[in-house]
């Protein structure tokens, strides 16, 4: 039974058969510090109607024991907007990778099992808990010069005309809340972890850990950026640069094509679209390369 | 001073556009935000940012208008110079904004498309899908990336903002930061600080607003001594998704696109509300307001949706109040195009498409139109003069503020569309006042470390006691459930003095309790649980301060709303009464505006107890006039009212004054 019935005698049931007055069981990775030992830890917390995965993380702080009554810290864990724009709350649920806002009680009940399982993204070194490190995720985005390069931000008159049809499709992409579930679900962006080495400044470790991150493969997430800014009449006045960055080392020629990233994405972006016009727009600009020397 | 940086606090809108610009200044910053900065609350916003265009232009809007519109909607109590300023450069920043790269919805030619919000009769709201805010914050976000890039910005994220360092002048010098991964305290030296932090929903408990919305570092500004405005102005907005563990917003952009709000006549009609005929429905705010219909402004809609539910029994449901928005009438395609992100959110977080089933939405806290009281310098033309020391200037030199946290734009009740404006104006606005800052009073460096290193010890004895507190017994998130629960009931739609008497002294009990309370993690790594039982305890001098804000204001103004002071419409029928009573009206009317069009300041003082005192605003370019929105002999008052401002302005003319009446 995936629910424990508690003695409330006014249970009242609810349309994916929880029941009111009853305990969801959850089940937590743990991690005290990064690099540290991971361990599993269950927690009970009570069952409401249109509970998501926040609100038990909210009620594990609160109680902040676990399921044998044992006094515990609180689960750390990300979140800000709880309505799935701010892309913070990402973390492994089930085993897959989503949204803790939007992962509604009910359905992971009826989806899955015995108890609910959390557990930080992999791709990520953990920072406690279920918070990860994000960073190496922002540094794809300064990659790929993920913007429009404006002269300034002084009053210049309008942006440039665009049709309906062109912001249709550079909308979606602009949607992208950098939460990570494609890099998490992606075979080819493995985990960059690190570590300070003793006696290393502070200066010299940024700039070891940044060429760590630019080594590795950037992400879909940053190959579809490149793609909506060399889309933009301005954006692509330094399409060569977002080209050179995506056929350098952790460019686009390490995409495996698995195709995780776009079934994965909360928000639906056509994140293979993008890949596949970088692809192509990778081809182009090696051959006009050849040509222009 | 030689390469003084400038400290910016919040990486939403506002710190985001002020980073940006200084940054183009040739000013260094240091960048201070609790969240990555693109996770900031900006990205909640989802109907638009407003500005007068070419389209309504044509239609006689003028960026006259638009302050017009955002001072009534007001209520006046904003002061007038710094609203002008900024609807004046509404047109130029959503140029800048388009420039930038925001998706904005395009017409068939390719321009940019706009779409009506509340509290105006024209379409001046500019929109990217439904995800305005978030469009916005992100061309903000890779601009300051780009500054990043080139060194001229360094942003600290997942650090929280602890306190102003202050001089023995009183001049803000920097300000102790607070690591919230390694928990290290460090001394932020700067030629200027400035607050952009948002609002503090989470007082209410649940709200609209992000989880990082305490409003904690505008309370850490406050203890020290800056002054807070017009606390007691809280916005709620008429349409929100109930929720557990938070109320998701639904924009004004669903009414704004054609959503109606109705309620079955039959009270809880348990019928599906589809097969209940347009006979047996009541769309309640076309019927009381048809000039705007389901675009009232905010306060007004507020109060009906909350008045129908309680006062009048026809909540949608029995145990749970709500009225249905319903946009089930407009094409599948049309709502997708312009609506689809926020249909979207609807649909994933309460399982039902609100394409076919009406939505059922209540209101909730939503907006704080208080915040810190800042200062101005007002130009020969009724503006702003740019670079001026005092603009966006708190009660503490040196100390600045920007964006929701300020008090400055919003009045007494905020429009919808112009909170995204009010960001990136006060953002961009404020740049070369820092700019001047900078560099302004120098001092020995040797004075300066002292009052950091001072100032770092007492955080951390601070943060050592509470740590220590572990066999308190109050629970940080019960006692804040409990402040939410209580808040919302006495602090939001409706305000009656004998309930605000008794919440004072409930949440200087509860402000009591806190010091009892437990932490339960003791450890020094990523701590989220001292960090939120720190927050909480900057919560309650922000709670006091709006209680006793809204218990002295003995008046209905925006979204101030005292029944026992509400000014009732006319009874009369016949021609002659209805003149003696508009008249009578108008005369009210007058008085209460001597007595209370004024800025509510709270100064902290011994305890967190707030002392209150009271500031003229500025009125001298629209002198104040009713809202007369749905009330009844509306018309009446207004002929009376027309004649008493043309006699005034004669009388004024004569006189040779400017602007007497009303003032």
């Amino acid at each position: 039974m995936m629910i424990r019935a508690t003695d409330d005698a006014h249970a009242m049931t609810d349309a994916a058969g929880a029941q009111r007055g009853e305990l969801v069981r959850v089940r937590i990775l743990r991690q005290d510090v990064p690099s540290g030992e991971s361990y599993w830890e269950r927690f009970e917390v009570p069952y409401e109607r249109n509970m998501n995965v926040i609100s038990i993380l909210q009620k594990i702080a609160a109680q902040a024991r676990s399921q044998d009554g044992r006094k515990v810290a609180p689960v750390a864990w990300d979140c800000n907007c709880l309505e799935e724009v701010c892309g913070s709350c990402t973390m492994l649920i089930n085993g897959r990778t989503r949204m803790a806002c939007s992962a509604l009680v009910d359905r992971l009940l009826a989806e899955d099992g015995d108890e609910i399982e959390l557990r930080p993204m992999s791709k990520f070194p953990v920072v406690r808990d279920l918070v990860v490190d994000r960073r190496r995720l922002f540094r794809g985005l300064e990659k790929v010069e993920a913007w429009v390069p404006v002269e300034g931000s002084y009053d210049l008159g309008p942006g440039p005309r665009i049709s309906p049809d062109e912001q249709e499709d550079a909308y979606p992409l602009s949607t992208c809340m950098s939460c990570g579930c494609c890099l998490e679900a992606c075979p080819q962006y493995t985990k960059v972890e690190v570590v300070r080495r003793e006696g290393e400044s502070e200066k010299d470790f940024e700039a070891r850990r940044k060429a760590a991150y630019d080594a590795a493969f950037v992400g879909a997430h940053a190959v579809s950026q490149a793609m909506l800014f060399n889309a933009h009449p301005t954006g692509r006045m330094i399409a060569d640069e977002r080209m050179k960055a995506l056929t350098r080392q952790g460019g686009i020629q390490m995409c495996g094509n698995a195709q995780n990233c776009v079934a994965v994405c909360p928000k639906g972006i056509p994140l293979t679209r993008s890949i596949a016009r970088a692809g192509r727009a990778a081809t182009v600009w090696a051959i006009k390369r050849l040509f222009d020397r | 001073m030689a390469h003084e940086r400038v400290l910016v606090v919040g990486g939403g809108l506002a710190g985001l556009a002020a980073t940006m610009r200084l940054a183009e200044l040739g000013i260094d910053v240091d960048l201070v935000s609790l969240v990555p900065v693109k996770r900031s609350h900006s990205v909640c916003a989802q109907g638009g940012i407003n500005s007068v265009n070419a389209l309504t232009r044509q239609q006689g809007d003028s960026e006259w208008k638009h302050f017009d519109d955002t001072v009534y909607g007001g209520d006046f109590l904003q002061h007038q110079p710094p609203v002008k300023e900024m609807a004046d450069w509404g047109p130029k920043i959503i140029d800048l904004m388009d420039r930038l790269g925001v998706p904005f919805n395009r017409t068939s030619e390719g321009f940019r498309d706009q779409r009506r919000f509340g509290g105006t009769l024209y379409k001046r709201t500019a929109f990217a899908g439904a995800t305005t805010g978030q469009q916005l914050l992100y061309a903000l976000d890779e601009q300051v990336r780009r500054w990043e890039v080139e060194g001229k910005v360094r942003k600290w994220e997942f650090w929280d903002f602890l306190a102003p360092v202050l001089d023995e002048t009183g001049r803000c010098r920097g300000a102790v930061c607070q690591d919230l991964v390694t928990m290290e305290f460090r001394s932020f030296p700067a030629g200027a600080v400035v607050l952009a932090t948002g609002g503090n929903g989470l007082i209410y408990g649940r709200s609209t607003m992000s989880m990082v919305c305490t409003g904690s570092a505008v309370s850490r500004a406050y203890q020290a001594g800056a002054w807070y405005g017009n606390g007691e102005f809280i916005q709620v907005h008429p349409t929100a998704i109930p929720g557990a563990d938070k109320l998701r917003l639904m924009s004004e952009s669903a009414r704004g696109e054609g959503g109606r709000v109705w309620v079955p006549r039959k009270p809880q009609d348990p019928r599906d509300p589809r097969s209940i005929p347009e006979s047996e429905r009541s769309y309640f705010l076309e019927e009381r307001y048809p000039k705007y219909g389901n675009l009232v402004p905010r306060d007004i809609a507020t109060r009906e949706i909350f008045d129908i539910c309680t006062t009048e029994g026809l909540s949608v449901e029995q145990d749970r109040l709500c009225v249905y928005l319903d946009l089930t009438h407009i094409p599948r395609e049309t709502l997708d195009r312009k609506l689809g992100g926020i249909l979207e959110i609807y649909e994933k977080f309460q399982g039902v498409d609100p394409r076919v089933t009406p939505m059922k939405i209540f209101p909730a806290v939503h907006y704080s139109m208080g915040g810190l009281w800042v200062d101005y310098e007002r130009s020969a033309t009724g503006g702003l003069v740019e670079g001026s020391f005092r603009n966006q200037q708190t009660s503490i030199p040196g100390l600045y503020a920007i964006g929701e946290c300020d008090y400055q734009y919003h009045g007494a009740n905020r429009l919808g569309a112009n909170s995204l404006l009010s960001c990136i104006f006060s953002g961009l606005f404020v740049a070369p006042t820092l700019a001047n800052a900078c560099g302004s009073g120098s001092r020995a460096a040797g004075d300066e470390s002292r009052l950091f290193d001072q100032e770092v010890r007492r955080q951390e004895e601070r943060h050592r006691s509470l740590l220590a507190r572990t066999a308190g017994v109050e629970n940080p998130y019960g006692l804040h459930q409990e402040l939410g629960t209580l808040m919302t009931r006495v602090a939001t739609v409706v305000r009656r003095n004998d309930q605000l008497v008794p919440a004072y002294d409930e949440v200087c009990r509860m402000a009591e309790r806190w010091t009892r309370c437990a932490v339960s993690d003791t450890g020094n790594w990523t701590n989220q649980n001292v960090v939120f039982t720190k927050a909480l305890g900057d919560m309650f001098p922000i709670a006091k301060l709006i209680l006793k804000g809204a218990l002295l204001r003995d008046e209905c103004r925006g979204a101030h709303f005292k029944p026992a002071f509400a000014m009732p419409g006319l009874k009369a029928t016949d021609p002659v009464g209805r003149r003696q009573e508009a008249e009578q009206w108008c005369d009210t009317f007058e008085a209460n505006t001597r007595r209370w069009l004024k800025s509510t300041i709270a100064t902290c003082g011994p305890g967190g107890d707030p002392e209150i005192s009271y500031q003229d605003v500025d009125t001298s370019l629209i002198p104040p006039r009713p809202r007369l929105y749905g009330l009844v002999g509306a018309d009446a008052i207004e002929e009376v009212w027309k004649e008493r401002s043309a006699r005034a302005t004669d009388h004024a003319g004569r006189a040779a004054q400017p602007a007497g009446a009303g003032a």
